[in-house]
Order: structure tokens, then sequence, then C-alpha cells
């Protein structure tokens, strides 16, 4: 399978043109985002207060990097359990995110929010956390720094791996792919 | 009765530390060469490739292999005849994780007030420590760094004498399938049957320090071993849960007695980050 290279920020055009199971390569700036920061932000949204980013167009990243060594762009950077994040994401791709990169399942609200606004998630290789740093260029902490691993950072990828997970249209990898290699009677 | 100076836990504790999140046990490395030559989907192919490529490159450049380097879970077995000096040996465990995480530059994942403010403790203590005292006069540790996302997938059921070995399988082999995705397969399954609540836990944490691929030298429970693994594997989640015919790399199985209204069943999940390492003092 030939993987397709996209660049951020992501257009509805490029958004409706994502299937599950499509492998890509993103190059652009992504922010990373987890836990901490997706309940600040939400606070924000709940206020009708401003978010230190703008989320339109953008990708969030779920990943709390191990501390870079001297020398280094990032630590370790693979991806957090998206899971945690659903009772944030929609009100997030409310506000113009168009894509998610974590690992794991996401819920029914997660996934109609994605039909809602046009919006994708992507999963990245849990586990692989040196490898996909490799594609990290540069790192910079955006916002709540106070809250270290967990601070939002304006990430420079290339060709940084990930694969649609769930698309626009209601298309879910995990689910597909798992059928497709069940074995009922086995199991 | 020998002297042993707590400085020399210290200094092990802070390298294993190290050690276990950067490089990959060959056992594990092994497991993934021979999955590539039998995973059925070729997605779950790719990323076998990729996790192959990441332990390399984690050992050549001295990295951790994933930005999860866990809790500190610490096992000591000390020899009854060792006598520990120059301080408190829990402390001298603490100082050991503080030391290794931060010189390490591993990642600090440890909160405080867990149900409140989940303040970072900020070196990575406490400790998760279980000792042991055994016949001798040495002192093994081991370093087992737990990610979050595999352990929140773990489950505990104190299950009724009358569901037997069929309803044990059922409990262990559902765990795994809602686990789906989540906790990074391909994964070891750690199981803990019988004891108690709290022993049957520790048992199914236990049996991950267990050799990939080793056998359980219970015939009873090597079958019982098999038999989860294949129920497993056919559940299709695959490689990163993206569908595939290898799920799970191994399962690993502690018993011990336990009461006669009782039958308690722990199922502990380990990623494919599958992190140990250990030396005798």
């Amino acid at each position: 399978m030939k993987d397709r290279v996209i660049n951020t920020p992501l257009s509805d055009e490029v958004v409706e043109s994502l299937h599950a199971g499509d492998r890509l390569l993103i190059t652009g700036i992504i922010y990373t985002g987890r836990d901490a920061a997706h309940k600040r932000l939400v606070e924000l949204i709940d206020k009708g207060e401003p978010l230190p980013i703008d989320l339109k167009g953008q990708i969030i990243y779920f990943v709390g990097p191990t501390p870079p060594k001297p020398g280094e762009v990032i630590g370790s950077a693979g991806p957090t359990t998206s899971g945690r994040m659903d009772a944030y994401s929609p009100k997030l791709t409310a506000m113009g995110l168009k894509g998610m990169i974590g690992k794991g399942s996401r819920n029914e609200a997660v996934k109609e929010a994605l039909k809602r606004d046009k919006a994708v998630y992507l999963g990245a290789t849990g586990g692989a956390g040196a490898l996909l740093a490799q594609r990290i260029v540069s790192a910079k902490v955006v916002a709540y720094e106070d809250l270290g691993p967990e601070a939002i950072r304006e990430l420079v990828v290339e060709e940084f791996p990930v694969v649609v997970i769930n698309d626009m249209y209601g298309g879910d990898l995990y689910v597909e792919g798992r059928k497709k290699y069940e074995r009922k009677g086995d199991s | 009765m020998r002297e042993l100076d707590v400085a020399r836990v210290t200094e092990t504790v802070a390298k294993l530390a190290i050690d276990a999140c950067n490089y990959l046990g060959d056992d594990v490395v092994a497991f993934f060469e021979k999955a590539l030559t039998l995973e059925e989907s070729e997605t779950g192919r790719d990323i076998l490739a990729q996790l192959l490529e990441n332990a390399k490159l984690a050992k050549d450049t001295d990295r951790p292999l994933c930005q999860d380097t866990g809790l500190a879970v610490v096992f000591l077995e000390v020899g009854q005849d060792v006598h520990f000096v120059g301080g408190g040996l829990e402390e001298a465990v603490n100082e050991g994780v503080r030391k290794g995480y931060t010189e390490g530059y591993l990642r600090k994942s440890a909160v405080a007030d867990p149900i409140g403010a989940r303040k970072n403790t900020t070196d990575n203590t406490p400790a998760m420590l279980h000792t042991r005292i055994v016949p001798g006069d040495k002192v093994r540790v081991i370093v087992a760094p737990k990610g979050g996302g595999a352990e929140n997938m773990s489950a505990i059921g104190m299950l009724k004498p009358a569901q037997g070995r069929q309803g044990a399988v059922d409990f262990i082999v559902e765990t795994v399938s809602k686990a789906g995705p989540n906790p990074c397969p391909p994964i070891i399954v750690g199981v803990g049957l019988g004891g108690t609540f709290e022993k049957a836990a520790y048992m199914a944490k236990h049996s991950l320090l267990r050799e990939v691929g080793s056998t359980n030298p219970e015939p009873r429970l090597t079958e019982l071993e098999d038999e989860i693994e294949k129920r497993c594997n056919a559940l299709g989640i695959g490689p990163a849960g993206l569908g595939g015919s290898i799920s799970v790399i191994d399962v690993f199985v502690e018993e011990l007695p336990c009461h006669i209204a009782s039958m308690p069943v722990a199922v502990n999940i380990q990623c494919h980050s599958a992190r140990h390492k250990e030396a005798v003092l």
C-alpha cells in the first residue's frame, strides 16, 4: 500500500478524501495535548473565552513526550490512549479542529462529532516513541508550560506515519480490521 | 550475616530503570522477528517492522522505547542473611527511581492525590515496591517500568467457584477483547489464579517477568496458557489493534490455593514494550 503525503493545516476537501485504513505521512505543524491541556481548553470554551491556539484546520497529537536530552529536539514521543480525551474532543472539533492523532478506540460521541464537523481520527503506532520522535523536526511549548510533559507544544513534523482509524463517514478501522481477522469458532 | 550498603541498591535501581526503558529484551525482539513471518495482515506486518526498528533505534540512540516510561515497579528478593547498612531500604529504592528517571531523561508519570489534584510528584516516586524474603545472602533486584495504557485495561474478577475453568478462561479472554487496541497489542497476558484479592493481582503482575516463549513447568497450566493464547489470537485484534492474526505475545499464569468460597482471577495486561531488567547484588 502506498502512503499518501498530506500537509497541515487540513482543509475540508482533504478530510473528505480520507477513509479508514488509509496510510498517511503528515508534514507540517501539529499540536500536542493530552488530559490536562484538554481540560483547560474545554474550560475556556465553556466560558466563551479565547483559546491559546487557533484550532481551525489543525491536528492535535495526544502525546506526553519524555524530556529531551541535551541536543535533542524532543524525547520519545508516541501516542497515548485517546479514550481519555473522548469527553473533550467534540467541543474541539466544533471549534474547527480537523484531526486527532492517538491510539485506541473512541466513543460514539466522538465518531458523531467527526461526521458533524468533518474531522478524522488518526492512529500512530503505540509504543514506537523512539521511531516517531525521529519524524519531529522541531518542538516548542506554546501554552501551559506548567503542565510539563502535558504542556501544549507546536511540533513541526516531516512524513509522520499514521493510519486513518475513524473517517467522517463512520468508517472504523479498529472494528473493520478486527472483523476481517476474527476467527469466531476459536475465540 | 552479610552487610550490604543500601547505596548499592540505589545505584542498581537507577541503572536498571534506564536500561529497562531503553533496551527491549532479546526475547521480545525475537518474538517480533518471528511474528513478522507469521502475521497475516500486511498492515500488521508493517506495525511489527516499525516495532523492530523502534527497538533498534532506542538501543542505538539510548532513548526510551516509549514515552510512557511508566511507574517504577520494583521487586526485591532479599536473602535472609543480608543486613542492610547505610540507611533505610525503601528510601534507597525510591532514591534509585529518582536518580534513574532524572538522569536517564525518563518521563515522570506519578501523580499524588489520584482522585483530586493529581499533582506530579516530579521524580516518579514512590516506587511500587514488592519485597520477598528468601534463603541466602544475595539480593535480587528487578525493575519493571509499567505504562498506564496497558495497566488501565487490566482487571480482577472475584468469580464464583461454580464458574470453574471455563468461567476463568472466558473472563480472561473477555478482558483482552474489551481492551482491544488500547493497551498497544501484541500484548502479554499475565494471569493470577487463586490466592486472595491482592495475591491474585500480585501474581498476575509477577508473571510478566517470565521470559517470552518459556513454558510453564506445570503441564496443567501450560495447556491453560496455550488455550488462552489461541482464543485471544482468534479475536483478530492484531498489531496496534488494526486487525490481524497476532494479538498476543505470550500468556503467563501463576496460581495459589484459595479460599473454599472464592475463585479470584486477575488479568494484568502488558503492552509490547515489555520492560524489565534485573541484577543480583
